[in-house]
């Protein structure tokens, strides 16, 4: 099945595109996922453990729900990996 | 009785406060709670140029709408508006504006501070400090429990 995976921030800028199809085995999980994406990401950049604190600290939504890692995806789900946000102004 | 409208926007020009404040008051309330979130010029020690806002905009919408639902559920409130602006903004310009409109202040200013808070917690939009030494995506602060993926504490 393929869903499509949306990734925005700095999280953005490490999986080098914003919007791209994946696909995936049926009855995938939202966690099996991130791990495809997380095992790219640490192959194609510089390998350095400053962005491990990233997928500590990720939200995922599926369309456009906020979700769990177990959740199961299904074909044409529209998946967001969503860094800590970052909306409004100035600090905490 | 409550002529609730609840304008929620996401914009990528200037936000017209002056224009949306007028709008939101009318003849029940006693009370306008304004919160207008403007780019400040340093951010711990650094000169800040200029911010770059972008959102999961769909999904930062429908965030937005059930705050502003919630607001007035939960305080009690007569009508808020809450307006986002995307894109390159630069210093002193408004990225968020908040107004809340009460019969009484004390329910005003409460949905107003939760509001902003609750934003800067779940609505998924992120903004990109440049600097004049550099820039970085700015470090957002931690989903609320439910959201996050990972439990606190959850070691690996």
């Amino acid at each position: 099945m393929r869903v499509r995976l949306l990734t925005f921030g700095v999280l953005r800028d490490m999986a080098g595109l914003s919007d791209e199809t994946v696909e995936l085995k049926e009855g995938a999980t939202v966690g099996e996922l991130i791990e495809i994406l997380r095992g790219r990401t640490s192959n194609d950049s510089t390998g350095n453990g400053a962005d491990e604190g990233i997928w500590r600290s990720l939200a995922a939504a599926v369309n456009r729900e906020y979700s769990s890692l177990a959740e199961v995806l299904r074909e044409g789900d529209e998946v967001a990996l969503l860094p800590p946000v970052s909306g409004g102004c100035g600090e905490r | 009785m409550s002529n609730e409208i609840c304008r929620v926007e996401i914009v990528d020009t200037a936000i017209a406060a002056g224009e949306i404040v007028a709008a939101v008051k009318d003849g029940a309330d006693g009370a306008v709670c304004v919160f207008d979130g403007i780019v400040r010029d340093n951010t711990r020690g650094r000169r800040t140029l200029y911010l770059d806002y972008e959102a999961y905009r769909e999904m930062a919408l429908e965030q937005m709408r059930g705050l502003a639902a919630e607001a007035v559920a939960r305080f009690g409130v007569r009508d808020v508006a809450m307006v986002h602006r995307l894109g390159r903004l630069m210093v002193g310009e408004t990225s968020v504006l908040i107004v809340v409109a009460s019969a009484h202040r004390a329910a005003a200013f409460e949905a107003c501070r939760w509001m902003i808070d609750s934003l800067k917690k779940t609505v998924p939009i992120w903004k990109r400090e440049t600097f004049a030494d550099g820039a970085v995506w700015a470090a957002g602060e931690p989903f609320p429990e439910e959201l996050a993926i990972h439990p606190r504490g959850d070691a690996e």
